[in-house]
């Protein structure tokens, strides 16, 4: 962990937007040489070290530098100021089979592949039956590669590069490619490379990846980096920024638009509609500074309703659904045993949910008011969405405490056990025999 | 450079790391070093251009013979059938000097576009790209030596014999012509990426610098007995590097300086090339040699300036 692997010293990228270019000796003349421009810093003196053995992870919206960032690295662009010191053989993954030329065949891609990716012949040669194993292509391998399905290109591309055996490998978000499966078989590989002790550096959509491969993030905006440090708050940097900048996730609480409510003159009696909801409004912990709640926060639903014949009996129902629409929870009053009798007049009713166990994501929120009976009043669908943001390791849709500990074998295996592997038992720390489970 | 290059081996390498640094500017001295540890990649790209040049082809290769075999052939017909040119051996004349100069020209040619035309890898892939160009002036090579083949062919029919001693200089010419097709073909190949008229205009010049070669016709009753008189122009005539090296392949392979032969039962002598010796050869392709390394060093200096932006420009 020591060494430095990849040294980023101060780097700046300018591009010239050009309003037009002018490519062609007649175009140059006319406008003296010069080509009207604009200056675009893609990076502005970004420094980021990788030190050996270390995944560093790098979110950033589109445009924001990541892929000018990792071209830098590469060597595949040169930047305008700052420089940047690769320690050990760089292996870039920018676009899969990048160098692949159309009208060879599989097999003499790989090889020309892994010559540009700085290998020999002799060791292609070793990893040549690796590299048609992982890329699943034994049939095609002596077809042309223009012949390949986008797919089979792609595993190939992957496959040659996870093979040239490199130091460090540069992943530009190809990890979102292929299908399901090769795509857990490429981050299986991803994390024996990091078993191995090789420096990773990952561009990826996907702040799960970040999660749980990273073991360090940057986050960079607009040629910046705007953080730098563990991959939890760099994944609740990056969404901050995220929201902040597009703002289509907040969804205006009140008065969605599905229901407009209809305006019901205030005391005038509605057989068929008792009870109206008047606004939907939702809190959560620091709910003036940011638009995201962090998992295991509590979260409110406040319903605003209005009653314009007193009913007896109101049942007020919460449905969550999440980005797909699938509705992953509903509950209503009557499930929780509480009896709402509302005399005629506005009111509110709150549902709070604490300890929220949803990971990142935005989920919406619907609102019903019903009888017992099921005659539903009113209802808003959805009435509202919330967005969570885990600072956690955990992936997946949502967490629960889960514990673990190791235990010792049957008293009966023990009873059986050689001298040494008893000593390999005391050093996992079971002092004597008849201890069974530590303190748990 | 040998030890640099096997210090490269992936399991050295992870005991004694290469380090690379990605600057704003590179050194000749560097670039040098990185050609050389991409030699392989230099025969596999050129091997990868020669192999989808004639893909699915049902001749391939041999229409790297065939169509300078044509253009000998027409201009045999032009010059000694139409206009009756009685010079002996005509052909095997014609074909040295075509040989190099097929090398020269189809070097720079094809080295012109290389960048360009091979812009998805050049902007995403990481090598030194002066390889593109080497390769181009690679597969020239390739070329070369098949026409050879079909021109030993042809002086065997003949009973033509070169000159032997003159061989060494002929190697020579060779290199000088290599290493002056590949200055070029780096030089205008970055060129190239600003500004595309390169490539059109690289054409008309080659088109133009073939007639200022004597390939069809005879260097020394042409040129050398008109301008070299008291006026003394040659020198002008010899601005043309390529001069030289075309010379030298005629008096290696041709081997007759002024042949004698009946036209119409009239003993002619035909003044063919430079009634020079070993020494006049060796300097002009010495010095021919020196301007094409400088030549080369300055193109892999332009090359570094203009290859930071290469990725954006294509």
């Amino acid at each position: 962990m020591s060494d430095i692997a990849v040294d980023v010293r101060g780097v700046s990228k300018r591009f010239r937007l050009a309003h037009g270019r002018h490519n062609s000796l007649k175009e140059r003349v006319i406008h003296g040489g010069r080509t009207p421009h604009e200056d675009f810093w893609a990076l502005k003196d970004v420094s980021l070290t990788a030190y050996e053995g270390e995944t560093v992870g790098i979110l950033g919206r589109n445009g924001s530098g990541k892929s000018t960032l990792l071209k830098c690295i590469c060597g595949v662009l040169q930047p305008t100021s700052g420089e940047v010191v690769v320690r050990g053989k760089l292996a870039g993954l920018l676009e899969l089979g990048a160098g692949f030329q159309q009208d060879l065949t599989g097999r003499e891609n790989i090889y020309l592949n892994g010559s540009m990716l700085g290998m020999s012949k002799k060791e292609v040669d070793r990893v040549f039956d690796a590299i048609v194993d992982f890329s699943e292509l034994e049939e095609f391998i002596d077809g042309q590669v223009k012949f390949y399905s986008s797919g089979m290109y792609v595993r190939l591309g992957f496959a040659v590069a996870v093979n040239v055996n490199p130091d460090i490998l540069v992943v530009d978000e190809v990890l979102a490619v292929g299908d399901e499966r090769f795509q857990r078989k490429c981050i299986e590989r991803v994390k024996v490379f990091q078993r191995e002790g090789r420096t990773i550096l990952l561009v990826t959509h996907s702040p799960d990846q970040v999660r749980s491969i990273c073991d360090r993030a940057v986050v960079l905006s607009h040629g910046d980096v705007i953080f730098e440090g563990v991959p939890g708050e760099a994944v609740r940097i990056f969404r901050e920024g995220l929201l902040e900048e597009e703002g289509t996730l907040s969804i205006p609480d009140e008065s969605p638009e599905p229901h407009p409510p209809t305006i019901v003159p205030k005391g005038t009696p509605d057989v068929d509609h008792p009870v109206r909801v008047t606004y939907v409004a939702k809190s959560y912990p620091r709910f003036e500074e940011v638009e995201y709640l962090a998992t295991g926060d509590s979260l409110t639903i406040g319903v605003g309703y209005h009653a314009s014949i007193a009913t007896d009996d109101v049942v007020f129902s919460l449905e969550l659904r999440d980005a797909d629409d699938n509705c992953f929870m509903r509950t209503d009053t009557d499930i929780m045993g509480l009896r709402f009798d509302l005399p005629v007049g506005p009111g509110l009713v709150n549902f709070v949910v604490d300890d929220i166990p949803l990971l990142d994501g935005t989920f919406s929120y619907s609102i019903g008011i019903l009888s017992k009976g099921g005659i539903l009043y009113d209802w808003r669908e959805p009435a509202g969405t919330f967005a969570v943001m885990s600072p956690g390791k955990d992936t997946g849709f949502i967490t629960m405490p889960v514990r673990a500990w190791l235990l010792p074998p049957e008293p009966e295996a023990i009873a059986q056990m050689a001298p040494e592997e008893l000593d390999n038992l005391r050093r996992l720390g079971f002092g004597d025999e008849d201890s069974l489970r530590p303190g748990a | 450079m040998a030890a640099e290059a096997a210090g490269f081996t992936p399991r050295e390498a992870r005991g004694n790391k290469v380090t690379r640094v990605v600057s704003p500017t590179i050194s000749v001295r560097q670039r040098f070093k990185e050609i050389w540890l991409s030699r392989e990649l230099l025969v596999y790209l050129v091997r990868t251009e020669i192999k989808v040049k004639y893909k699915n082809s049902v001749l391939g290769l041999v229409w790297s013979m065939i169509s300078p075999a044509m253009t000998l052939a027409i201009y045999f017909i032009v010059f000694q059938v139409v206009l009756g040119n009685h010079m002996p051996n005509f052909v095997i004349y014609l074909f040295a000097g075509l040989l190099l100069w097929n090398l020269f020209s189809l070097g720079v040619l094809t080295g012109t576009g290389v960048i360009v035309n091979n812009a998805g890898i050049v902007k995403k892939v990481s090598f030194p790209r002066e390889i593109l160009a080497l390769a181009a002036v690679g597969s020239a090579c390739v070329f070369f030596f098949f026409q050879s083949i079909v021109m030993v062919i042809f002086m065997i029919v003949l009973h033509a014999g070169p000159d032997w001693t003159y061989l060494p200089l002929l190697v020579l010419a060779l290199i000088t012509g290599v290493v002056l097709a590949s200055a070029l073909a780096v030089l205008l190949s970055s060129i190239n990426v600003y500004l595309r008229d390169t490539q059109h205009l690289i054409e008309v010049i080659l088109t133009a610098w073939f007639w200022a070669c004597p390939i069809v016709y005879a260097f020394q009753s042409n040129i050398g007995a008109k301008l070299g008189g008291k006026r003394d122009l040659l020198w002008v005539y010899f601005l043309n590097p390529v001069t030289p090296l075309v010379l030298t392949f005629q008096r290696c392979i041709y081997n007759k300086v002024a042949p004698v032969a009946y036209v119409k039962g009239v003993r002619t002598t035909f003044a063919v090339l430079p009634l020079h010796g070993y020494l006049w050869y060796t300097m002009l392709d010495v010095g021919v040699l020196a301007l094409s390394v400088l030549l080369f060093f300055v193109a892999l200096a332009v090359f570094g300036r203009l290859e930071g932006n290469f990725a954006e420009e294509l």
